[in-house]
């Protein structure tokens, strides 16, 4: 295996040690930890590279999911309670992100999509990954806690907790249901915009947690359709490399319906109002359109996966739009 | 071989930005305390 960090590369002097012994099966993904010496004066870390491993484009979602589930909410905190909830729930993701590519360091330079991340690429060193991950984390559990309230602080670090050990270390390198289960960690921001709102759990947040996790198989099953090359590479089980894509393929479209359901049973269980119910038909109908060509589709090479390119970028806008028809639905009935 | 100026560039870089981030803290915790005081009135 080519080396992670460049030969005389900018970080620490790097001891590559095995800590666990290499499997025998052929999706389990080979895990080689890296770790710093520290004999040599390192290069400080650029804040830009500090920023880069938070996954802002993935926290967008996650802050926008959690204020849409504050909002939601049928009581609103003080403005500077609300704004430190939401920040602690950007920070939690950020941390996520961090200690999610401190693990998979090796996995993403095995990976073109990823190769040019700033630990794979060699321009922060893996120690200074994990300090900032837990540090971030740590902060922003504690400071949830002083501001909202216990529920909300313990729902955070189950959220990150969760999305580092469970999905991170445990599922994703070992079964393809990786990112069903895994789904969860990105259900909790709206959850937990709500429970720092109202300090109590109900049936809507639950239904919004239930929305994002039947979307992220279809979702994420979209993506991995056209960049499978780069999950077989990295020896990552994604449901494509090991069941195939026709077997993909009918998955998505299984989940989209699921989904779509989940989508709009608020309005019928009288959650919210009819613009939500209205919306949330619409958008599901076009999401469910647009994983029938994917379900027709037969292409194996990603030049010729127009389809699933669609339902990908889709896929992202209906999750925004859904989540905004949802508080605009609140204001128009309150 | 790591040009002192860069290491020098970016140390103060950082700390300007924990500079910035420790006084919006410190603001940040001001004002969560007075609407914690403000809620329990």
């Amino acid at each position: 295996m080519a080396p992670f960090y460049p030969a005389g590369g900018l970080g620490p002097v790097q001891r590559r040690q095995r800590v666990s012994p290499e499997r025998e099966h052929p999706y389990i993904a080979r895990r080689v930890m890296t770790v710093s010496a520290a004999t040599t004066p390192a290069l400080p870390a650029d804040w830009r590279d500090l920023f880069a491993l938070t996954k802002p484009r993935v926290m967008s979602l996650v802050v926008f999911t959690a204020l849409c589930g504050m909002l939601a909410a049928p009581v609103l905190p003080p403005l500077v309670i609300g704004f430190t909830a939401i920040l602690c729930i950007a920070l939690a993701a950020g941390a996520a992100g961090a200690l999610n590519q401190w693990y998979e360091a090796d996995l993403d330079a095995r990976m073109r999509r990823t190769a040019g991340r700033p630990l794979p690429s060699g321009r922060l060193d893996r120690q200074t990954a994990l300090h900032f991950g837990v540090g971030l984390g740590a902060f922003s559990v504690v400071l949830m806690d002083l501001a909202t309230n216990h529920l909300a602080a313990a729902l955070l670090a189950a959220s990150i907790l969760f999305y580092v050990l469970v999905y991170t270390v445990w599922l994703k390198p070992r079964t393809p249901q990786n990112i069903v289960i895994g789904g969860a960690a990105g259900a909790f921001p709206p959850l937990i915009g709500w429970v720092a709102a109202t300090g109590e759990v109900s049936a809507l947040p639950l239904l919004l947690f239930a929305i994002i996790f039947l979307w992220t198989p279809p979702h994420f099953w979209a993506l991995s359709l056209f960049v499978r090359s780069d999950y077989a590479a990295a020896n990552i089980p994604m449901l494509p490399v090991t069941a195939g894509l026709a077997a993909t393929r009918r998955q998505i479209f299984g989940y989209s319906l699921v989904m779509a359901a989940a989508a709009v049973a608020p309005w019928p269980l009288g959650l919210t109002g009819p613009f939500y119910g209205i919306a949330a038909a619409v958008l599901s109908a076009g999401f469910v359109a647009l994983s029938l060509p994917v379900l027709a589709n037969r292409a194996t090479e990603p030049a010729a996966m127009q389809p699933e390119k669609r339902l990908f970028g889709f896929s992202i806008l209906y999750l925004f739009v859904l989540f905004a028809a949802l508080v605009a639905d609140r204001m128009l009935s309150a | 071989m790591i040009p002192e100026e860069e290491v020098v560039r970016r140390q103060r870089d950082r700390a300007r930005i924990m500079a910035w981030l420790l006084g919006a803290f410190v603001v940040l915790m001001f004002l969560i305390t007075m609407a914690k005081v403000g809620l329990n009135k």
